[in-house]
């Protein structure tokens, strides 16, 4: 009886220690969001005091103004929400259409195709910097948005996803019983399968909008005039050696972090889930 | 452009900043890597059998560096690594203060970003810090489909919570550790924005923090030089490409087994 006793103690015990350290560890993950919105609402040389801040100042406006003066931090953030979004479109649009033809359509050289479109997701990113810089320069395409939102918009992972969602819930009847009824294939697309696939359109558009608005390598290789930059790149232009106006910094920082924090709090289930799909398999 | 043959392969191969920035990536790949599976296995375990209620909550928590900008997080954290007043250099001050322990951490605040050898244990940490909530996530679907009653039945044998962890989830594990960590190790192998910004795009004190792929950016749009940072991309997507073979020869299931 005691020795029972001493045992669920023990495990008690073991349970808050479990407890705790998840939670510190937490925190630990936390902290770094926190102190960003903190340094945000205080100058430079608030932030590098003894102790730092730790509670929310009034600076923020101030930081704004030297954010203004600094960056063209408006159309950056304007830049960067527009091609967040075309990007989004577009490959909500080419990406079901691809997954759908892959899922339903019988066509020559389907296994082939698809595999080659499988392999674009194994090439790593470095290797695909040069050539991206050079086709655009030769399109005249370095400066313009659209050098950001066209390449990618049948994205490998996008036509994998959507393929996937087809396989398994879209019966083939349905499909058949449309095209006997005489409705045309791009009706079928348009009033089928698009309506079907709204929970995988939602998923891959948060994920695209999301990696479009973080998306560093894509515009420090093709925008080239600071006028072009999309947030990251401003704000990274900002730091200096000498001379970083970190308050300002952080301001902006938190700007472009806030967006993902609203879209995270309401769809953090589906996020994951749709981020590590390829994984789980 | 002029045909070179192997000119541009041959340049790269006896240059010097290329094996440098080529240790580099090895050192950030592993330090900042293998402890991502340490910590994430093990957590993903507690999350997986003691929270209920508050399990997407705390998910979230470790999650959320995953989908944040790059370019904000290492701006925070040079904030942070600052020298003089950063927060984690008066974190390590005050903990210098301490009796007895304050022995083991320095007295004097240290350069994070500035001299040679910390600036690979800084960059770390960030990669660290932003994927460790990917893999947690990776390993807590793993947990999902070992049955229980694999357990229930271990329990009844009398073996210990220990002994479980260890002959029943670590090895019902292993295609997700083989799958994850073959990740990682692509990733980290192409490590580029972090290092970028943490150093100022410049790689930092005697190159210290400056990995393959950055310098491949560098000669290709500093240097101008896109012969040579095409021969550099390939002979490191060669060393990815062999590192990911040499993880499979000793993570995949062999024969009837899995």
């Amino acid at each position: 009886m005691s020795e029972k006793r001493h045992l669920s103690e023990n495990q008690a015990t073991s349970v808050f220690t479990a407890y705790l350290m998840v939670g510190l560890g937490a925190l630990i993950m936390l902290a770094p969001f926190y102190f960003m919105f903190v340094f945000a609402t205080h100058s430079k040389s608030e932030i590098f005091t003894l102790p730092p801040p730790l509670w929310p100042g009034t600076a923020f406006i101030d930081n704004l103004r030297i954010l203004t003066e600094k960056i063209h931090f408006w159309s950056s953030l304007g830049w960067s929400l527009y091609i967040a979004l075309a990007s989004t479109a577009l490959t909500l649009i080419f990406c079901s259409m691809g997954g759908y033809a892959f899922a339903m359509f019988e066509f020559k050289f389907k296994k082939p195709l698809f595999l080659l479109v499988m392999g674009t997701m194994l090439i790593p990113s470095f290797l695909g910097m040069i050539p991206t810089f050079m086709i655009m320069d030769v399109l005249g395409w370095i400066d313009q948005p659209h050098a950001l939102y066209i390449p990618g918009a049948a994205s490998a992972f996008g036509i994998f996803l959507m393929r996937q969602f087809v396989l398994t819930s879209i019966p083939r009847d349905l499909i058949e019983a449309a095209r006997m009824d005489g409705c045309s294939e791009l009706g079928i697309y348009a009033r089928i399968v698009l309506p079907l696939l709204q929970p995988a359109l939602g998923t891959l558009g948060l994920i695209t909008f999301i990696a479009s608005w973080n998306n560093f390598i894509g515009p420090l290789v093709v925008m080239r005039s600071p006028e072009m930059y999309t947030l990251p790149l401003a704000l990274r232009s900002m730091q200096s050696p000498v001379d970083t106006e970190w308050g300002a910094l952080m301001a902006g920082s938190a700007i472009a972090t806030l967006p993902l924090l609203i879209l995270f709090a309401f769809s953090s289930k589906r996020l994951i889930e749709g981020l590590t799909s390829g994984a789980v398999k | 452009m002029t045909y070179v043959g192997l000119d541009n392969f041959i340049f790269t191969l006896e240059d010097e900043w290329f094996w440098k920035s080529i240790k580099n990536t090895f050192w950030l790949a592993a330090v900042s890597g293998i402890p991502q599976h340490l910590i994430a296995i093990p957590l993903a375990c507690v999350i997986h059998a003691q929270f209920k209620r508050t399990r997407n909550a705390t998910v979230g928590a470790y999650f959320l560096p995953y989908i944040t900008s790059t370019v904000a997080i290492a701006m925070m954290f040079s904030t942070l690594f600052s020298t003089d007043y950063g927060l984690i250099n008066q974190v390590i001050a005050r903990a210098a203060e301490l009796p007895l322990l304050g022995g083991f951490f320095p007295q004097q605040p240290i350069d994070w970003l500035g001299e040679s050898q910390f600036i690979k244990p800084a960059i770390s940490f960030v990669v660290f810090w932003k994927y460790v909530g990917f893999n947690t996530v990776l390993y807590l679907a793993a947990l999902q489909t070992i049955p229980k009653d694999m357990y229930e039945a271990a329990t009844m044998d009398g073996a210990n919570q220990w002994k479980q962890f260890w002959y029943i989830t670590l090895p019902s594990l292993k295609p997700m550790i083989f799958f994850g960590v073959t990740l990682t190790l692509i990733g980290g192998l192409q490590l580029f924005e972090e290092p970028f910004i943490l150093t100022g795009g410049r790689g930092g004190s005697d190159q210290a923090g400056m990995t393959t792929a950055m310098y491949m950016y560098r000669t290709a749009f500093d240097f101008n030089d896109f012969g040579t940072a095409s021969a550099l991309s390939w002979i490191l997507f060669v060393f990815v490409a062999i590192l990911t073979w040499l993880t499979n020869l000793t993570f995949k299931p062999r024969g009837g087994e899995a």
